[in-house]
């Protein structure tokens, strides 16, 4: 027995062991038993077949939460991955000086937790005309907004504090991608003549795509579940005409504060399904299928 | 010719203006907590924050709060950096442990096996978050920190970090410590850890930053307060009784230096781990 957990054989599955059991209790179990409790009304302990996904369809307050979840989706999406792809390239630029200062700083954003960064915005977003957000617009002649109690403006909020905390993530992601292209490319394209803005939609943006991919993957992923900031935001899971529940928010509600388990897991599933098809689309354009099956 | 140069120096200094000012709007959110913590909390209630500068009002008395008051805010920061500590070492070690049997071996099954991790790097923890905290129900391991690091220490995103690592990793180095006696786990924890240093550092700052700022499963899981976390403690001084908001905007821009520091002293693998996951395929 002890000399076969020694042997090359068996080795390898003793390495992975750890791996395999989290699968299975962590993720396999709960994803099975989510599941199984979709299909059931928890509170009266019945089952109920596929009336928790009919009655998501049609319930309009989940739809919204679908809804400020594409949206604050898209947003950073918009926001997060053009700017920093600009700024790592201004940043890499032989004319910028002490381009490292600045790295550092654009992180320390990302050092904070979400409760601490949620706060801050909270109340610099505050109501009152002191607020820093409202000095500033009272400067530019415009009077008081109620930031967090108005739909778009509150969804600007939300995008600058995800600006806040990411941008400068996003730019080492772009400035790693940039720094591996050769610098002969852009040698030989400025000999040939191109100007900067032909390098860079010549060579940076094509040859940073990897880099590009991976950041859309990963602002996929947290813009769809996202739910501690509009927490942190709006102290708790409850804003004025749910302008800031998100899908995770919904999921939150139903399954904790309400204790509508089943609802709740089926709001979980379609959560997986819809991460799932956007996560395909999203590689299916990028061309990363191709790429591996060459 | 000397056009050319002034036109760079323009450039120059354009570059630089616009670098500062992306600089000084990163900095304005924690300036305006750092100038918070010398106000009165509840000053923070009528005015919201700002970068308004009143003599007559600042003072240490939030800072005599947080370091001689009655409250829990150092047992939950104690809390917070044991839960991290434990966090990093069992997840390094358990993650560092499978991404080596994924790169140093071929056995059957491998392939699915690593799909797996990579499906799992693009699934969301909230879609198995309420299943599996009522799993932790029966299994009798709510309000424990068990429930927060088990799940998690064998680690997708990390054991495809590690594999990455070790990828490149020659062969020859195993057959040499095989022929040299040592067992395949002795040729892990021998020949390999040592090698793996700086990824165990990258790794550690990405792992313990998240847990320092771990909310959401936490927030599921701990019922007692004197489990809290520095997370979960400072969001129970959200409502503005007594002294929570002068506790609250001190305490929390305290719970930053702790990590600040380690960014100073270590930037460099900070921003290895942050990128880590988007080095070249």
């Amino acid at each position: 027995m002890k000399k076969l957990f020694y042997s090359q054989k068996i080795a390898p599955y003793v390495f992975v062991l750890p791996f395999v059991l989290t699968v299975v209790f962590f993720w396999l179990f709960p994803i099975g038993n989510g599941v199984l409790l979709s299909f059931q009304d928890v509170l009266k302990d019945e089952w109920v077949g596929l009336d928790n996904y009919k009655r998501l369809l049609s319930d309009k307050i989940f739809l919204k939460a679908v809804y400020n979840s594409a949206r604050y989706m898209i947003g950073t999406l918009i926001l997060l991955i053009p700017l920093p792809m600009l700024f790592a390239t201004l940043l890499n630029s032989k004319l910028m000086k002490k381009p490292g200062l600045f790295k550092s700083i654009y992180f320390i954003p990302a050092l904070t937790s979400v409760v601490v960064a949620g706060t801050i915005f909270r109340l610099m977003f505050g109501e009152m005309d002191t607020s820093l957000a409202n000095q500033v617009i009272g400067a530019f002649g415009l009077s008081p907004i109620k930031w967090l109690k108005n739909e778009w403006a509150s969804y600007g909020v939300l995008l600058l504090l995800a600006c806040w905390r990411w941008m400068g993530v996003n730019i080492l992601y772009f400035l790693a991608g940039i720094q591996s292209i050769s610098a002969d490319l852009y040698e030989a394209a400025s000999i040939d003549g191109a100007n900067k803005w032909q390098q860079f939609t010549k060579i940076t943006f094509p040859l940073v795509k990897p880099t590009t991919v991976y950041v859309l993957t990963i602002s996929i992923y947290a813009g769809l579940s996202m739910f501690n900031e509009s927490y942190m935001l709006w102290k708790g899971n409850n804003s004025p005409q749910n302008m800031g529940l998100t899908i995770v928010g919904y999921l939150y509600r139903q399954g904790i504060e309400k204790r509508a388990m089943g609802y709740a897991c089926a709001v979980g599933l379609v959560l997986l399904i819809i991460v799932m098809i956007v996560n395909l689309i999203q590689l299916k354009a990028t061309g990363t299928f191709d790429k591996e099956e060459r | 010719m000397k056009s050319q140069k002034n036109k760079n120096r323009l450039a120059t200094v354009m570059l630089i203006v616009l670098f500062a000012i992306l600089a000084i709007l990163t900095i304005i959110p924690i300036y305006t907590i750092f100038l918070a913590s010398f106000k009165p909390g509840g000053d923070l209630l009528q005015y919201g924050l700002n970068l308004g500068i009143d003599w007559s009002r600042m003072s240490l008395d939030n800072y005599v709060l947080l370091f001689t008051g009655q409250h829990d805010y150092w047992r939950w920061f104690a809390n917070s950096i044991v839960l991290t500590v434990v966090t990093v070492v069992a997840t390094l070690l358990v993650s560092a442990f499978v991404g080596y049997g994924f790169s140093a071996y071929e056995f059957k099954g491998k392939n699915a096996l690593f799909l797996i991790v990579l499906i799992i790097l693009s699934i969301p923890l909230e879609v198995v978050m309420l299943p599996l905290y009522k799993q932790m129900t029966t299994w009798g391991l709510m309000d424990s920190y068990i429930a927060i690091v088990l799940p998690f220490v064998a680690h997708a995103s990390t054991i495809f970090f590690f594999r990455q690592y070790l990828q490149g990793l020659p062969k020859s180095l195993l057959e040499a410590g095989r022929i040299d006696g040592a067992t395949e786990y002795g040729i892990f924890f021998r020949l390999i850890m040592p090698i793996m240093k700086p990824a165990f550092a990258a790794m550690a700052i990405l792992n313990g930053m998240n847990a320092w700022n771990n909310y959401l499963w936490p927030l599921l899981v701990i019922r007692s307060s004197s489990k809290y976390t520095l997370t979960l403690g400072l969001n129970t001084l959200i409502n503005p009784y007594g002294d929570n908001y002068s506790l609250l905007v001190v305490g929390a821009f305290f719970s930053i230096i702790p990590i600040f520091i380690l960014f100073i002293c270590f930037q460099q693998y900070f921003i290895e781990g942050m990128t880590a996951g988007a080095v070249k395929e």
